[in-house]
């Protein structure tokens, strides 16, 4: 990835997301009204998460399969971004929840399973916190990383669409399914999607090349 | 060597007679405090709160018991055992060993809140299934984590701080087949839930599986 020009193409996507987001004509939904911008916003923080948190596991699984620094670095990194995306998610979805369901925390599944997907990746950092020994950090960081990522899996996927849940989306609500998310919001959250996930590639990119010289200068 | 590394667990366990009395005690104590902090000789509780109530003495109790798995033990001791069995060996007879453990704790723990907060579950049957399933999930989690955990720094809290966030999908579900259990609702009500349990615990005991190997090395 020397390249530059998806840097550029994130920059632009992301300059049109937010100027034809806000401006835009946007579909007029019972209960969300306006609140249905935030797709543009919270909606791809969650998918950034998942992606990340998944380059993340990848790079865990080709460290235990060959053990190189470098992959051990990316594969922190991913996490460190990752839930750098997860935190925006949570407070966006609060700062619309506020609106919308009257209370920033409703306790809904969605939201619960969201909390507990970060106690995960909060529970690796404090492990790397507490292993001296840097190989044996990497290797049982990674452990956990494929475990804790396996068992997230049920918690995010499986579980909210077993419940009822008032997120958008769940038990009729009108919110992200392929009948009424209009073509208009489509033309915006796609390369919304596509803009956020790029920045986070960027952020995680400059994070490793960072941490890469860090630690050529230390060695 | 699965069967003789089992043995050997139990009959190691057997001789310390005060690591068992400090389980059940633990248990006792979890419960006795339940008991009197909701004031049970006078007020009763409903079935939501005696499910969730059951589920955290379980949770604690469980947890703390198996992570003496690999926490507690001597490290000569353990390179000894590796130079003899393979990984695969020794994380299969942990997991086993651990299952017949936290079983032995849930069914202690169904007596004890049975004796002192009552036992409001209907459907007795689904509920022991669910125990069963709970356990073999908790201790192929947890014989994993206890693993990791014992090469860090403060295993014990690093122990909790793991294995909570990766123990509650298996609670969720537990829980919401524990409400079945006590509306003695038709067992074909619970079969996804039993299902997808199963399932939890066949992706929780592969990964111990596949990744332990990489973890007793160091």
């Amino acid at each position: 990835m020397k390249q530059n020009w998806w840097k550029y193409i994130g920059v632009l996507l992301l300059i049109y997301v937010h100027l034809g987001g806000l401006m835009l004509e946007a579909p007029r939904l019972n209960i969300l009204n306006e609140t249905v911008r935030a797709l543009y916003f919270h909606v791809p923080m969650w998918f950034g998460m998942v992606l990340l948190y998944m380059i993340s596991v990848f790079y865990a699984i080709k460290f235990l399969r060959n053990p190189l620094s470098d992959a051990d670095v990316k594969s922190v990194e991913y996490a460190h971004v990752g839930t750098a995306f997860g935190i925006l998610g949570i407070l966006t979805g609060m700062l619309w929840a506020n609106y919308t369901w009257g209370s920033p925390w409703h306790g809904d599944p969605k939201q619960n399973g969201a909390a507990i997907a970060l106690l995960v990746y909060l529970a690796y950092f404090v492990l790397r916190g507490s292993i001296e020994n840097d190989e044996q950090k990497a290797r049982l960081s990674a452990v956990y990383n494929i475990f804790a990522f396996a068992a997230m899996i049920p918690l995010i996927f499986i579980i909210p669409r077993l419940t009822d849940s008032m997120h958008p989306g769940n038990g009729g609500n009108p919110g992200f399914n392929a009948y009424d998310l209009d073509s208009r919001m489509r033309l915006i959250f796609y390369p919304a999607v596509a803009a956020w996930f790029l920045i986070g590639l960027w952020i995680v990119s400059l994070r490793v090349r960072y941490r890469i010289l860090q630690n050529h200068l230390t060695e | 060597m699965i069967v003789a590394l089992l043995k050997k667990e139990i009959t190691l366990e057997l001789r310390k007679k005060s690591v068992i009395a400090g389980i059940g005690l633990y248990l006792f104590s979890l419960t006795f405090i339940c008991y009197i902090t909701f004031a049970l000789r006078q007020n009763s509780i409903n079935a939501a709160t005696w499910s969730a109530l059951f589920w955290l003495v379980i949770l604690f109790s469980v947890v703390n018991s198996l992570a003496k798995s690999f926490i507690g033990e001597k490290k000569g001791l353990a390179i000894y055992y590796y130079s003899l069995a393979s990984p695969q060996a020794i994380i299969l007879s942990k997991i086993i060993y651990n299952t017949l453990l936290a079983l032995l704790l849930s069914l202690a723990g169904l007596l004890l809140f049975t004796l002192l907060i009552g036992n409001p579950i209907q459907d007795l049957r689904l509920f022991i299934v669910t125990l069963i399933f709970t356990s073999i999930g908790f201790s192929s989690s947890l014989s994993l984590i206890s693993g990791i955990a014992s090469k860090a720094n403060n295993s014990n809290i690093l122990m909790a701080v793991l294995s909570f966030p990766v123990l509650i999908s298996i609670l969720l579900m537990a829980i919401r087949i524990t409400k079945n259990a006590l509306d003695g609702i038709d067992l074909a009500a619970s079969y996804d839930e039993l299902l997808n349990l199963l399932a939890i615990n066949c992706i929780a005991t592969a990964l111990a599986y596949l990744l332990f190997p990489y973890i007793w090395r160091s």
